[in-house]
């Protein structure tokens, strides 16, 4: 019987001490979407030794079109518990950890120490900054891929005395100016190719081969099927200011620079309020929905036209996904004059979770409402 | 001189168009961006890097290149 690693080992530049090499390697997949899946995908066929999988995110319907691990049975499901259920069939002699967990300032650190490579495959800028200052931290090169409707940027960062993202983009814009998949759509594909850009650069980094995206930002084009190849320079300057938070990363409450100066509070703040009213910020589809409040749909997209939906009597307590757009949501009020705002740190699925620990507390505080 | 401008991502929306061929003799890359600003009013609202012959460089950058690119970030994944 060929081994499972036949057609990678007859490869003259890679052979059985290069998949060695690739057996020994640990990558950590920040986010298992649309990029995550296939990295995910490709590295696990390849055999990358230890496979790691943050994402707290839930799988929903609207995932399918283009996050390829999934299936209708894992709706519902952590979507990194459902890709390492998948990916152990694909491979089951190689090391798959799902953190059903979202990456923070906290875990960020501990986390990133224990892998050699890490892939960003994240979904907002404020993971995207938070990627990128972890790895300068931990001194981990960063394959990077980020899509917008039909074109594609792969590069990769803090790897051999390299430019980081920063050194691109020196800080977070200004939050809500750049839209998102989830609010403007993107050709399902896209994410297959730039994630695939992505798992090769990770691959190459591993068996030392070719030469990596390091210093060059790959600009792709679905439509036009155009390439640009962009130079970024190495920014010292920005890279220290990074390395000078390096002690006090781990209790940054907020991301330093994030383009916002909206600050966010846990629900539990207000589960014992009487005179509030709960707003979800997410698109209609999105799931899982929180039942256990009344709450107030009005997506960020309709939020302009929808402000007849607000109670002006009540404090008003804004909840998202993942407690980004809930932060956009306050910031867009308090511009329009809209008074007693407030993000909510937790995104849906943790509010869940944090409903269902304190739920006897909750409904009797509801009945009284 | 004759110049090539390529816009991406949000950018391309803005201006209605991939790429575009002007006539400038703007001495740097700030007085060449108050021209693209004075053409498409919605640009400054929006967040980019420019890279000139294919490399990022700063606003203060002497106009000397046959191409440049307005270069938007993605948060997308």
């Amino acid at each position: 019987m060929t081994s499972r690693y036949n057609r990678h080992i007859i490869v003259s530049e890679i052979g059985q001490a290069g998949q060695d090499k690739i057996s020994n390697a640990k990558v950590l997949v920040v986010g298992a979407g649309g990029l995550g899946c296939p990295v995910l995908q490709y590295l696990t066929a390849a055999g990358v030794g230890t496979l790691g999988i943050i994402d707290f995110d839930v799988v929903e319907l609207s995932n399918l079109q283009r996050q390829v691990l999934f299936g209708t049975s894992s709706i519902g499901q952590n979507k990194a518990e459902a890709a390492k259920k998948r990916l152990e069939d694909l491979n089951d002699g190689i090391s798959i950890i799902a953190y059903a967990e979202k990456l923070t300032h906290k875990n960020a650190i501990s986390l990133f120490d224990t892998y050699d490579i890490i892939v960003d495959g994240s979904d907002n800028f404020e993971t995207r900054y938070l990627v990128n200052d972890a790895c300068i931290i931990t001194n981990k090169p960063l394959v990077y891929g980020a899509i917008y409707k039909f074109e594609g940027q792969v590069s990769v960062f803090n790897y051999e005395n390299g430019p980081s993202y920063r050194c691109m983009f020196p800080k977070p814009p200004q939050s809500g100016s750049v839209p998102n998949c989830s609010e403007i759509g993107v050709l399902g594909v896209l994410p297959g190719i730039i994630g695939s850009m992505q798992a090769n650069e990770v691959l190459k980094i591993i068996l030392k081969i070719g030469t990596t995206l390091s210093g060059k930002l790959l600009c792709y084009n679905a439509l036009t099927l155009q390439n640009s190849i962009l130079k970024i320079n190495r920014n010292q300057t920005i890279i220290q200011s990074v390395l000078k938070h390096k002690a006090d990363f781990n209790t940054t409450k907020t991301n330093f620079n994030c383009g916002t100066k909206i600050t966010s509070v846990s629900i539990e703040n207000f589960l014992s309020e009487k005179n509030i009213q709960f707003i979800d910020v997410r698109e209609h589809h999105e799931q899982p929905k929180v039942e256990a409040l009344p709450v107030t749909h009005m997506p960020l997209s309709e939020l302009k036209s929808s402000l007849n939906k607000i109670d002006i009597t009540k404090k008003k307590a804004i909840f998202c996904q993942s407690g980004i757009r809930s932060k956009q949501a306050v910031e867009l009020l308090r511009k329009l004059n809209i008074q007693d705002c407030f993000s909510i740190a937790e995104g849906a699925s943790e509010i869940n979770n944090i409903l269902l620990s304190t739920r006897p507390i909750w409904s009797q505080n509801a009945k009284k409402l | 001189m004759l110049i090539t401008i390529k816009y991406f991502g949000q950018i391309a929306e803005v201006t209605q168009k991939d790429e575009e061929q002007i006539e400038t003799s703007k001495g740097s890359i700030l007085e060449l961006l108050s021209t693209l600003n004075a053409k498409y009013s919605d640009l400054k609202h929006k967040e980019f890097q420019i890279a000139q012959n294919q490399e990022l460089v700063g606003l203060e950058a002497k106009l000397t290149g046959a191409e440049i690119a307005l270069l938007p970030p993605f948060s997308g994944g």
